[in-house]
């Protein structure tokens, strides 16, 4: 952590972006979910809804009185005992961790559920959850597949309206639609400090380091739009004066890892073997709408829909229907200066791995240089990854592809 | 369930011979070849083909407009049964496609890398089209995606949402049925070249109803001591016809009656069903199992069961491509309603609370000893959920439950002996329950 002295020049203060990453930190390992405490308490009215991965309307939430909480299942924090006898050994890690925390009452606070149609596995997990905690409220959110905004934008306006239905039928304020003109606003501006961030993350990467950001961005999901947005913006401006001297990495982008989350160790691990991560889908949900929402939109919660509909991120549990496997990646390629692709899933995202293929065919007709390697949120031995990457980027580096 | 028991010395039920051979065997038989027979020479016949999945298959919509569906999930299963699947899985993987995913989707893209041979030895004809209806599982997204890079043909897709509540919701139908109207039916015109007519798309609708409703009246005759059918093993092939491309044709109406009489039949002689190696004699345990069977070494896990009298009186696998025993039929009254609630009641498309509920009820109403969940490495969308089904089916019915794993397609991932020592223990602890029972 980089310190500045403090006025008396008695002790040492650490600078405040250092200071806002440690409060992040505090925020992302507290698995019981301080931060979301404390909103209730200070919003007795509001209920926190968690949410497992990856998008999922959070201003609809907000706009009805309810926090929208991100749940990454345990990371390598907890240990498994429970959890593990719900899942055979192919299945990956998060589904586990998640009921270990739920039967463990880490999730005690929440006062609902919601599964968002990303894969078979969280549909299921959805169904198990209704089983296991039957007194509380959990909904499935089936995300379209169909991008038409008459057919796939209708049904999902109406999902939306059925959640919030449901939500008011437990205690949530009634929709009112000035109240989500004003969360898309604040999810608007929040996405706009992300930009800043990436942009700043992309032009120096040792400045910003991927691993950093990807601390601010998992507080994010413990805290409203709003008050997120001011702390990315604040640690924006403090992070500019904070001293950093470049190194010669390769750039790259990481991609698979949107779900189930890597140990901020092996993000760190990446970067010091050579790679500044330039992008990743890590966080997806807080990105997964790539252009501001409509918060103007006479019929806010049509907009809502339609922003799923038409700037939803390509990634791997989304139907790509006529558009060109793996376009969308070699764009960002190209956006960023990257010098190449780390792909990292976990072991048995289906989605993830079913996708790899296709991605990896497009990088290789444009002569993009990738690796992969799979993880699981618990990984705590990181020397392979590590030698890999470490060859991957000396190889870049010295021919620009790999040998 | 625990392993831990001694295996047991008990003699296996002795098979006796068939008093009458299954004749709607052979029909079925005959309509595959032909099926295959008309692939094989589609191209030079003009006829387009289309690629689609089992669970919520439009067939009678393809029927309708002279499609010709190919449904690469068979070709599969197929692949594991001929021994051919290993293969191409290897092929696949090579390939770069990961050792942790689905083995369906892997097989079907080896046996197209290997010059893509159906089941009947001849070439299959490449896609026209690509009828991505996707019901129960993420990973036909995926699968057809793939599809599309190998043959650069046209997809359309068919989004059917999930129900969690086992509930169709008018907004779930509308939003299908909207789909079928503006996207599915003019691609598949488009494609055939002439407009739908509505009138053959109901007289296939009829012809799937009478169909279904033999095909129930097979499931239902398991409940008869002893059960004239394998609900599982032998269900695999009753589902053939009516999962595919024959629902909606007059050959599956006449396959399913006759099906139907010779289960009636072997009520009537006290007979059980047929086996690997003959006639199933004593019938000492009643089953139900969820889940898919494994194809590569299929007889050999029937004889599993056969040779312990175990017959199995209901199973999930065999609703995966219909659920029907719950009162569903087509009906050509609404035909565009009626195919969104066919797509939309699948099994694999159901809440797990649902799964557990149906699958209670079929222990209950056939009387079952235990039920047995084979659990398969390549299908989340069957498998993530097994294990708290199998304590709570145990919790609400007190009948004993089993869990075995295999694979479908994949032989790496099929220990014959680690499963049957698994049956054998499980087998135990259905009699240790009896005599408790008894006591
Ligand atoms: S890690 Fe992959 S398979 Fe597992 S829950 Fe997430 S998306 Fe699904
Ligand atoms: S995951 Fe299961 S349902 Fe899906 S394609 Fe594979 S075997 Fe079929």
């Amino acid at each position: 952590m980089t310190e500045t002295t403090n006025q008396t020049g008695a002790l040492p203060l650490p600078d405040r972006a250092s200071q806002i990453l440690a409060q992040a930190r505090t925020m992302m390992d507290d698995l019981h979910l301080g931060p979301v405490q404390r909103w209730k308490a200070a919003n007795p009215d509001g209920l926190a809804i968690g949410y497992m991965p990856v998008y999922v309307p959070r201003p609809l939430f907000e706009a009805i009185g309810c926090l929208p909480v991100t749940i990454f299942g345990g990371g390598d924090q907890v240990d498994i005992i429970r959890g593990d006898s719900y899942f055979q050994s192919y299945i990956c890690h998060i589904p586990r961790s998640a009921i270990e925390l739920g039967l463990n009452g880490h999730l005690n606070c929440l006062d609902g559920m919601v599964f968002p149609s990303l894969c078979d596995v969280i549909r299921n997990l959805g169904g198990m959850w209704k089983m296991l905690f039957p007194d509380r409220w959990s909904s499935y959110l089936d995300l379209p597949q169909n991008f038409a905004l008459h057919l796939g934008g209708k049904f999902y306006g109406q999902e939306l309206k059925r959640i919030a239905r449901e939500l008011h039928e437990r205690g949530a304020k009634a929709y009112d639609p000035e109240a989500l003109r004003q969360a898309m606003r604040n999810e608007n501006r929040r996405r706009l400090a992300i930009n800043v961030l990436d942009d700043l993350r992309r032009s120096e990467p040792w400045r910003l380091p991927a691993s950093d950001l990807y601390v601010l961005l998992r507080a994010g999901g413990l805290m409203p739009a709003l008050d997120h947005a001011e702390l990315l913006e604040e640690f924006a401006d403090a992070v500019r004066s904070r001293p950093a001297r470049p190194f010669d990495n390769v750039r790259v982008v990481l991609v698979g890892a949107f779900c189930e989350q890597p140990p901020l160790d092996l993000i760190r691990t990446l970067e010091k073997s050579g790679c500044d991560i330039v992008d990743d889908d890590l966080q997806l949900g807080l990105r997964y709408i790539e252009s501001a929402m409509d918060a103007e939109a006479a019929d806010p919660l049509e907009a809502l829909a339609n922003a799923f509909i038409q700037f939803g991120a390509a990634t791997a549990s989304r139907y790509i229907g006529t558009a060109e496997k793996g376009a969308a990646l070699l764009e960002k390629v190209k956006a960023t200066k990257a010098d190449g692709v780390v792909f990292a899933a976990a072991s048995f995202c289906d989605p993830a791995l079913l996708d790899q293929p296709m991605l990896e065919a497009a990088l290789d007709r444009a002569s993009v240089p990738f690796t992969s390697f799979k993880f699981s949120e618990n990984t705590g031995q990181f020397q392979v990854i590590r030698e890999q990457a470490g060859a991957f980027s000396d190889s870049v580096k010295l021919w620009g592809t790999v040998q | 369930m625990s392993t831990a028991l001694p295996v047991r010395n008990r003699p296996p039920v002795s098979l006796r011979p068939a008093t009458a051979k299954d004749s709607s065997q052979d029909r079925q038989k005959q309509m595959i070849a032909d099926h295959y027979e008309k692939l094989a020479h589609a191209k030079e016949n003009g006829q387009k083909v289309v690629y689609t999945f089992v669970p919520g298959n439009l067939t009678e919509l393809l029927q309708a407009l002279d499609l010709l569906p190919v449904l690469p999930e068979i070709n599969a299963l197929q692949s594991g049964m001929r021994q051919k699947s290993a293969g191409y899985i290897a092929e696949a993987e090579k390939a770069g496609h990961s050792e942790d995913v689905c083995t369906y989707v892997k097989c079907d893209i080896g046996m197209l890398k290997s010059g893509n041979f159906g089941p009947t030895g001849t070439k299959l004809p490449e896609p026209d089209l690509l009828l991505l209806s996707y019901t129960g599982c993420f990973t036909f997204l995926k699968w057809f995606e793939l599809l599309r890079e190998e043959y650069k043909c046209p997809v359309v897709m068919l989004h059917v949402p999930y129900q969690p509540d086992g509930k169709i919701s008018p907004e779930m139908r509308e939003y299908v049925v909207n789909q079928l109207r503006d996207e599915v039916i003019p691609a598949l015109e488009k494609l055939s070249g002439k407009k739908l007519d509505m009138d053959k798309l109901k007289e296939h609708l009829d012809l799937s109803r009478q169909a279904e409703d033999d095909l129930v009246k097979v499931w239902e005759s398991a409940k008869h001591k002893p059960s004239p059918i394998d609900g599982y093993f032998g269900g695999v092939y009753y589902i053939g016809p009516i999962f595919t491309s024959f629902r909606g044709s007059q050959d599956a109406v006449e396959y399913y009656r006759e099906l139907r009489a010779e289960c009636e039949a072997r009520i009537l002689r006290n007979e059980g069903p047929q086996t690997p190696d003959g006639l199933m004699g004593e019938q000492r345990y009643r089953l139900v199992v969820e889940g898919p069977p494994n194809w590569t070494s299929f007889p050999d896990f029937w004889r599993m069961f056969a040779k312990e009298g175990a017959v199995v009186v209901a199973s999930t696998y065999t609703r995966v491509g219909g659920l029907y025993d719950t009162g569903f039929r087509h009906d050509s009254s609404q035909p565009l309603e009626t195919m969104a609630d066919y797509c939309l009641g699948c099994y694999t498309n159901l809440g797990l609370p649902t799964r557990v509920d149906l699958l209670e009820r079929y222990i209950r109403e056939y009387e079952a000893d235990g039920f047995l969940i084979n659990s398969v490495k390549s299908c989340n969308s069957f498998s993530a959920g097994q294990l708290l089904m199998l304590r709570q089916l145990e919790q609400r019915t007190g009948v004993p439950g089993g869990f075995i794993e295999s694979d479908l397609v994949d032989p790496r991932y099929f220990s014959k002996a680690n499963i049957e020592n698994r049956l054998q223990s499980y087998f135990q602890m259905i009699d240790a329950r009896r005599l408790r029972v008894s006591a």
